[in-house]
């Protein structure tokens, strides 16, 4: 029995005395091993991948022909590739429209009244159906011959506009649907915001004199900063993920006018014409280096305020 | 020794087999059937033709899987590399190629050779790339105008023989209020089928292939020509507005409602037009008329065929199955029920108004195209017809668009 512990005592050290030295440092890689694992393959390894493929001529079936930067100075001369840059870029621009507008249907809920719950659910509810079914309500909203749309354009003595059939407006049309549940996303985050708001504060502006859009302003906006962030983050996201609206309202046309890249990017390599997995690859890094500013600017304003600003 | 063995058990076998013809007629194994004939009618012929082969072969597991028409399209690249079924259906002409340049559909030529070649001689072209043949055909049809027989005799006009007689009736036909043709182009293919009759009427057969096989410029004057005929349409205001938001089904209730008097498309319209509530004395078909004097009339006529992938595992069991599929008494009965066109020589057309209208059509034409989409290599289809939609909505634009054409020809076709 004694020796027992005296001779574990004097192996101990030397076999299990690495682990005993790093286990604090280890535990945690241990615990994030899996995430990190599955970042790896599914996230980090495909970006590089997509470089690599984007120098090849490829179908997707026979064998890849490296090409160098080829597929880039096609892009360079593509009219459709920046068709779709520019469309890229208006989602990204007025898609933030919903943070606003998210904002103020946030604030004109927020109050007691018998039934708001219902009323708070109401709004919610683009949020909650799917994009695809949104994309066929706009659809049918617009369309030229019996929708909605141009009833009520009527009403007020306008011409019939064939929204999603006119390459003018068709990308304002589609941004306008996707818009409807993006607000309803952002309300509901304000909402949750204003369940937090000081009322000592406000009170304390109160008899300071700020009203309305001053008290708006100075007392309570700073107090969702969370919540615009959140806010902010979601919809750029919301508006790089257009694909689903587009494919099902116009299936990027007419004459490809509301593709967006990462559309653009699937007609090519994937869809029933597509065949070019190499030049699909290159609108994707391009794509990836876009939101990379974006990614960016996120890590940096969060350094920014972790530091405390 | 050993070969002894082997002859006295083939004979052994031989012998088994026609002594017991009905133990040993059944095929055995699997066989695994991908099909993307997801619409009612087609879907229903497909279920009915593989139970008559169940029939046949009461042994053989039949795995048979329908996928959505236009999922397929997409899907097919998948399962042809990964998973592969022993039998898949899909398109003859250039559609194949990406496919067959992969290896991944198998070289049935051995099927096609002796007596089958003669009855399918229709297609066989359309089925050969490099010198072999990739599959069996098993339905095809017509494309043409199918229009409104009841608003033709109400305007006191006649089938058109010629562009002029053509223009003449669209004419009448928008002095009375209503469009000459209904077309949706949401999808593209269908200006295509435009393209396709306006090019072969205005400059033949030979200039059309030349031109999906990337032998010509887009910018020669000969597509010009082309492209001024279906302006002169355009212009008029033949065409229904809006049509760049509507799918094909989606433009077809303006025929049924009578606010366009007629439409450019394949047979397979007939059944839903008929479904919208017009019988055989409101609806009827006319070929599309002669442009340039002189050229003889070639047709589309798009094929729809059964293949076998290079991966399937039950190889034999495919060959049965597509030996089946062409055989002359079953393509007469899928092709009754599809409302379309058998292939096999020997077979009978269904009585139906559409189809004895089409199939002598087909029999004189003085060649048969497939379609556009499926002559021309698939990026080239998918920019041409953008371009098509295009000019159909900003005629101005043709040059540019031409121009835009052939930059992507001389990419394609190296």
């Amino acid at each position: 029995m004694t020796s027992m512990p005296l001779a574990s005592s004097s192996r101990l050290p030397s076999r299990a005395s690495w682990w005993h030295r790093n286990q604090q440092s280890l535990t945690p890689w241990l615990m994030l091993a899996p995430g990190v694992i599955f970042f790896l393959v599914y996230v980090i390894f495909p970006i590089f991948q997509s470089f690599h493929i984007s120098l090849f001529e490829w179908d997707g079936l026979g064998p890849k022909e490296f090409v160098g930067l080829y597929n880039y100075e096609e892009l360079y001369w593509d009219d459709a590739f920046y068709v779709s840059l520019r469309n890229n870029i208006l989602w990204l621009l007025l898609y933030m429209l919903a943070i606003p507008a998210g904002l103020a249907i946030a604030l004109f809920l927020n109050q007691t009244v018998t039934g708001i719950r219902l009323y708070k659910s109401l709004f919610f509810f683009p949020f909650v159906i799917s994009q695809v079914v949104v994309g066929l309500v706009f659809s049918w909203f617009y369309d030229p011959t019996f929708g909605m749309f141009n009833v009520m354009l009527g009403w007020i003595g306008l011409d019939p506009v064939n929204v999603l059939g006119d390459e003018r407006f068709v990308t304002y049309g589609i941004i306008v649907a996707g818009l409807w549940p993006q607000t309803a996303y952002c309300m509901i985050l304000y909402l949750t915001g204003l369940n937090a708001v000081d009322p000592e504060q406000i009170e304390a502006g109160r008899l300071d004199g700020a009203k309305g859009l001053k008290m708006l302003w100075h007392i309570i906006l700073p107090q969702l900063r969370p919540a615009t962030f959140i806010a902010f983050v979601v919809t750029i996201i919301g508006a790089l993920r257009s694909f689903d609206l587009i494919s099902i309202m116009t299936n990027g046309g007419p004459f490809g006018e509301s593709r967006v890249l990462a559309f653009y990017m699937f007609e090519v390599a994937l869809s029933e014409y597509g065949f070019r997995m190499g030049y699909g690859a290159a609108i994707a890094v391009v794509l990836f280096l876009i939101m990379m500013i974006y990614i960016a600017f996120f890590l940096w304003k969060m350094a920014r305020d972790e530091r405390g600003h | 020794m050993r070969s002894m063995l082997k002859t006295s058990l083939a004979a052994l076998a031989t012998t088994a087999f026609v002594a017991l013809p009905a133990m040993a007629s059944g095929l055995q194994g699997e066989l695994k059937i991908f099909l993307d004939t997801s619409n009612p009618a087609p879907r229903a012929t497909m279920e009915e033709m593989i139970s008559r082969f169940q029939e046949k072969n009461p042994d053989l597991k039949i795995e048979t899987n329908i996928i959505d028409r236009e999922a397929y399209k997409t899907q097919i690249r998948n399962f042809l590399t990964a998973n592969a079924p022993d039998v898949a259906t899909w398109y003859a002409g250039n559609r194949m190629l990406p496919y067959v340049n992969a290896g991944l559909f198998e070289d049935v030529s051995d099927l096609w050779e002796g007596e089958l070649s003669q009855k399918l001689a229709s297609t066989k072209k359309a089925m050969t790339l490099d010198g072999k043949q990739w599959g069996v055909p098993y339905s095809y049809y017509q494309w043409g105008v199918y229009y409104r027989k009841d608003l033709y005799d109400k305007l006191g006009l006649a089938e058109p023989k010629n562009w002029d007689e053509f223009k003449g009736n669209c004419q009448k036909i928008l002095d009375s209020g209503a469009k000459c043709f209904t077309i949706g182009t949401k999808f593209l293919w269908t200006a295509a089928g435009w393209f396709d009759y306006l090019n072969l009427r205005t400059n033949g057969y030979e200039f059309h292939m030349d031109l999906t096989a990337g032998k010509v410029a887009w910018t020669d004057d000969k597509v010009k020509a082309t492209f001024a005929k279906w302006r002169e349409l355009i212009d008029m205001g033949a065409y229904i507005d809006n049509h760049t938001s509507y799918s094909w089904q989606e433009a077809l209730p303006f025929m049924v409602k009578g606010d366009a008097a007629a439409y450019l498309m394949g047979n397979f319209a007939v059944a839903p037009l008929r479904d919208g509530g017009l019988d055989d004395s409101k609806l009827d078909f006319h070929q599309f008329p002669e442009i340039t004097p002189g050229i003889p009339l070639a047709e589309d006529a798009p094929t729809d065929t059964f293949h076998i992938p290079a991966q399937a595992k039950n190889k034999d069991n495919a060959r049965a199955f597509l030996k089946f599929v062409v055989e002359a008494q079953n393509q007469t009965k899928i092709n009754g029920q599809l409302g379309q066109l058998p292939v096999n020589a020997d077979s009978s057309v269904a009585d139906d108004k559409f189809l004895n209208e089409g199939f002598p059509m087909l029999n004189k034409a003085y060649a048969l195209a497939q379609f556009f989409d499926r002559d021309a290599p698939a990026e080239m289809a998918k920019i041409a017809m953008e371009g098509f939609q295009e000019f159909m909505v900003k005629p101005d634009k043709q040059d540019a668009i031409l121009k835009r054409l052939e930059r992507a020809r001389k990419r394609i076709y190296k």
